[in-house]
């Protein structure tokens, strides 16, 4: 009897097992949003500190510019909260903070407690416009360029590695 | 203190568990009695200590002792004790802790309830299952320690994520666990078959009853899993093939699989080979289940905490364990002699195409689940995968088997002839595909799904029931045989099968029905709105705030109208856990023995009304229900008396107890 027919399942094993190894140092939350590369949606919203106003990213057209979407009852956004001040400190784009499905006098109140890092601060407090910048899980950031296309959205905390890995080069390239 | 000294006894175990491999496996292949007489009292020392280092766990989470980082994450002091007791195990580590005691458990079990198995037999068993334990409590002392200090203790908990806070879920995890975790013995019996070179037919009869009640556990807690997912969930679903219920599903398929063919192996000591590496396979799965829910290499509806560390360690174990085995099946397996021959029409046929048909099952299975890790390892894009393969696979391999396992059970070993097996059946052949075409139309419309569920379901009853009648006429042959003392002369096994058999039957009509007659309304409403599904009418009389021990919320309440009479009132809770913030539907349903009425509330809009989702969903219950039958149908198998008296067992009793 051949003996080569037994090692068939530790074959197809090893072939599995190498997969999972492989496997591990992949991440499956990590989905390449179908935005980039696209025109960032549309908006036109209420600032914070004036509701009066509304700011529109048009405004932004001619400057590459960030978009952070917090809210004051996001954990997350805490964590991530110290990156997005050093970031903004350095002064390279304007960070323009999205405040998402959140009441105004308590985005206001988380501000002034852990710092107010953004040029502008807009509500969207019924999360109709975050439907169109396909927000699920906040905070997320987006990176758009001068012509006003999403160039890189991260979904989760800002790292300090994703500040200086990927946002910082892009910038660069797209300010050139 | 109470951590410490349960930290110190999981560590006392591994030890005692290393001493038990190395003088049990040593012994028994050097052959040396007192080495060998070690291994039966360090089981039962190994489950002591891990039961003790488990206790120490309980009472931290009993005695909110937020000192202990586990507890401080995963309880608080508002949480109501029950719960605090499931948040033991709520946790990845926690859950390790009770994974390890399981094995203790098996292990105890063995050394105590193995008394027909030879001394050197019972080392290896006993030895194989010591070197799987030392994987497993250092990976719980290495990756997670469930005693870890949180220095300075939390003020309170960050609280038991809501999701889990139900009785379904406290006890799901060690049904599901004490199968998982079973079948290490049946891969431990294969094992030291294998390294012992004596892979007979006493080997299968030792292993079948420890498959059997393993096989019975997980059917039980994949039960409950998806019944908690029904209820708790909000969406009315109840099974999602979503990757961590396929890693459960995977091992039942293959210890499916494995029950029937260990039953070959020892009756008519054919399959040996096969049936080996099906213990093998099964356990391996159990373990690649542990991987994929542990190590976060697949998302999950489930939102387990993972981290690669425990990632990379529970592979290089599972590639350690199957790697090995594998390895030893490769050498060993080729000198394993045939059993004896069968025809092609034949209970082994049967049997053997059903083994097939479960494992390429359970292949498609592990295909759908794995395939996106596959392409996005071949960075060829992200894609996942979901009901519409599984059901396009699944269905067409398993109608196949269903119609087998009609005819299985009546044919006969070794050879069996078509004419004998069609007038047997032909009965129940016609009567399931006339009812089957009929029935539907008693439903409302006539659909090609339900009509072909219902004649699988009507198959597998009619053909039990051929079977039990055509049992019962030979016997009363036999002299003074009344029909009452025929039926109770029957073995516990012979009713287990049939039990088991039926119990699909029943979960087979839950699933087509409520596939194919389930309606479902989404509507808005505010007090004093109704909405009408099926013959029923709810009207939502009010909406209240409510208080619950940690959470708040707003509970309706629904008066159910049947004619315009109020038969029943149902309450579907919103509530907010306040510790996590976390939203959770709880779903009014009101259980029949035809149908569910299913109310959840969705979301408030802002007109004070809200959405409100409701199911009318008949016979879902059979679902569970037959699930929970074919557990019954494992024990009932284990209780026969055979068991009890294994040690003098021979083939004298073998003519009556041909079928499990």
């Amino acid at each position: 009897m051949a003996v080569t027919r037994f090692l068939i399942p530790l074959g197809i094993f090893i072939g599995v097992a190498a997969f999972l190894f492989k496997g591990l140092s992949l991440d499956p939350k990590e989905v390449p949003s179908p935005l980039i590369g696209k025109a960032a949606p549309d908006f036109s919203l209420p600032l914070l500190n004036n509701s009066e106003t509304r700011f529109a990213n048009s405004d932004m057209v001619g400057k590459v510019w960030l978009l952070n979407v917090f809210a004051s009852w996001c954990g997350p956004c805490l964590d991530e909260h110290p990156i997005i001040v050093n970031f903004a400190r350095s002064n390279t784009v304007p960070v323009l903070g999205f405040n998402y499905k959140d009441r105004p006098q308590a985005a206001a109140q988380w501000l002034d407690r852990h710092g107010d890092p953004y040029s502008q601060v807009v509500l969207d407090i019924d999360g109709r416009i975050g439907l169109d910048y396909g927000v699920y899980g906040v905070p997320e950031t987006f990176l758009i360029d001068r012509e006003g296309f999403i160039r890189y959205k991260k979904i989760g905390p800002l790292t300090q590695l994703d500040v200086s890995e990927d946002i910082l080069p892009l910038i660069e390239e797209l300010s050139r | 203190m109470i951590p410490e000294i349960g930290h110190f006894a999981v560590i006392l175990a591994l030890c005692v568990a290393v001493a038990q491999a190395f003088f049990s496996l040593v012994g028994a292949t050097r052959g040396h009695t007192n080495w060998m007489a070690v291994s039966r009292p360090s089981a039962y020392v190994l489950f002591l200590l891990t039961t003790f280092g488990f206790c120490c766990l309980v009472i931290s989470f009993l005695t909110n002792d937020f000192s202990v980082l586990n507890v401080a994450s995963n309880s608080n002091s508002q949480l109501p004790w029950p719960y605090r007791l499931a948040a033991s195990w709520g946790s990845h580590e926690g859950s390790l802790l009770l994974w390890v005691l399981m094995l203790s458990g098996w292990m105890a079990a063995v050394a105590r309830f193995s008394k027909g198995v030879p001394d050197d037999m019972l080392s290896l068993i006993l030895g194989v299952m010591a070197l799987v334990a030392i994987g497993f409590y250092s990976f719980l002392l290495l990756t997670s320690n469930p005693f870890d200090r949180l220095l300075p203790p939390a003020v309170d908990g960050r609280d038991l994520n809501p999701l889990l806070q139900d009785p379904g879920m406290v006890i799901h995890p060690p049904m599901l666990y004490m199968g998982y975790v079973g079948f290490s013995v049946v891969f431990a019996f294969a094992i030291a078959a294998l390294i012992s070179g004596r892979l007979d037919t006493t080997w299968a009869r030792w292993s079948r009853p420890w498959t059997t009640i393993a096989w019975a556990f997980l059917t039980i807690g994949i039960a409950l899993g998806s019944w908690w997912a029904y209820y708790e969930l909000g969406w009315g679903g109840w099974w999602f093939w979503d990757p961590v219920e396929n890693a459960s599903f995977m091992p039942w398929l293959c210890g499916t699989a494995l029950m029937h063919s260990l039953l070959v192996t020892e009756k008519r000591g054919s399959f040996k080979v096969w049936t080996v590496l099906l213990a093998i396979i099964t356990f391996s799965l159990s373990l690649l289940g542990t991987f994929l829910v542990r190590s976060g290499v697949l998302t999950s509806v489930h939102a387990f905490a993972t981290d690669p560390e425990r990632g990379v360690f529970i592979l290089g174990f599972l590639v350690f364990v199957v790697g090995a085995s594998l390895i030893l099946f490769a050498w060993r397996a080729p000198k394993v002699g045939l059993g004896g021959r069968f025809d092609l029409v034949s209970r082994e046929s049967a049997l053997l195409a059903n083994n097939v048909l479960l494992v390429v099952a359970a292949a498609s299975v592990l295909l759908g689940t794995l395939y996106p890790l596959f392409l996005d390892a071949l960075g060829l894009g992200k894609i996942s995968v979901g009901p519409p393969y599984f059901d396009a696979v699944f269905i067409p391999i398993m109608a196949p088997a269903m119609f087998l396992m009609g005819i299985g059970p009546i044919s006969r070993w070794k050879k069996s002839s078509v004419p004998d097996l069609a007038s047997k059946l032909k009965w129940a052949f016609v009567v399931s595909v006339v009812s089957a075409l009929l029935l539907p139309f008693t439903m409302g419309t006539w659909n090609v799904l339900v009509s072909f569920g219902l004649l699988m379901a009507l198959w597998i009853a009619l053909a039990g029931i051929v079977n039990l009648w055509t049992r019962l006429k030979q016997m009363s042959r036999g002299e003074g045989n009344t029909v009452w003392n025929s039926l109770t002369s029957l073995p516990n096994s012979y009713y287990g099968m049939l039990c088991a058999h039926w119990g699909v039957a029943v979960f087979i009509v839950g699933v087509t029905l409520v596939n194919g007659y389930e309606i479902e309304k989404d509507v808005k409403m505010s007090v004093g709105n109704t909405v009408t599904i099926g013959s029923y009418t709810i009207r939502l009389d009010a909406l209240k705030e409510m208080e619950g021990p940690n959470y708040t919320g707003v509970e309706g309440s629904m008066a159910i109208l049947v004619d315009g009479e109020e038969v029943d009132r149902m309450f579907p809770q919103k509530r907010l856990y306040t510790v996590q913030q976390m939203a959770m539907t709880e779903a009014a349903i009101d259980t029949g023995f035809t149908r569910d009425l299913y109310i959840s509330l969705g979301e408030p809009l802002s007109d004070g009304s809200w959405v409100v989702r409701v199911y009318l969903k008949p016979f879902v219950d059979w679902i569970w229900g037959g699930a929970f039958l074919m557990a019954l149908g494992g024990i009932l198998a284990v209780s026969d008396r055979r068991y009890r008296k294994a040690s003098q067992m021979e083939n004298g009793s073998e003519e009556v107890t041909t079928s499990s």
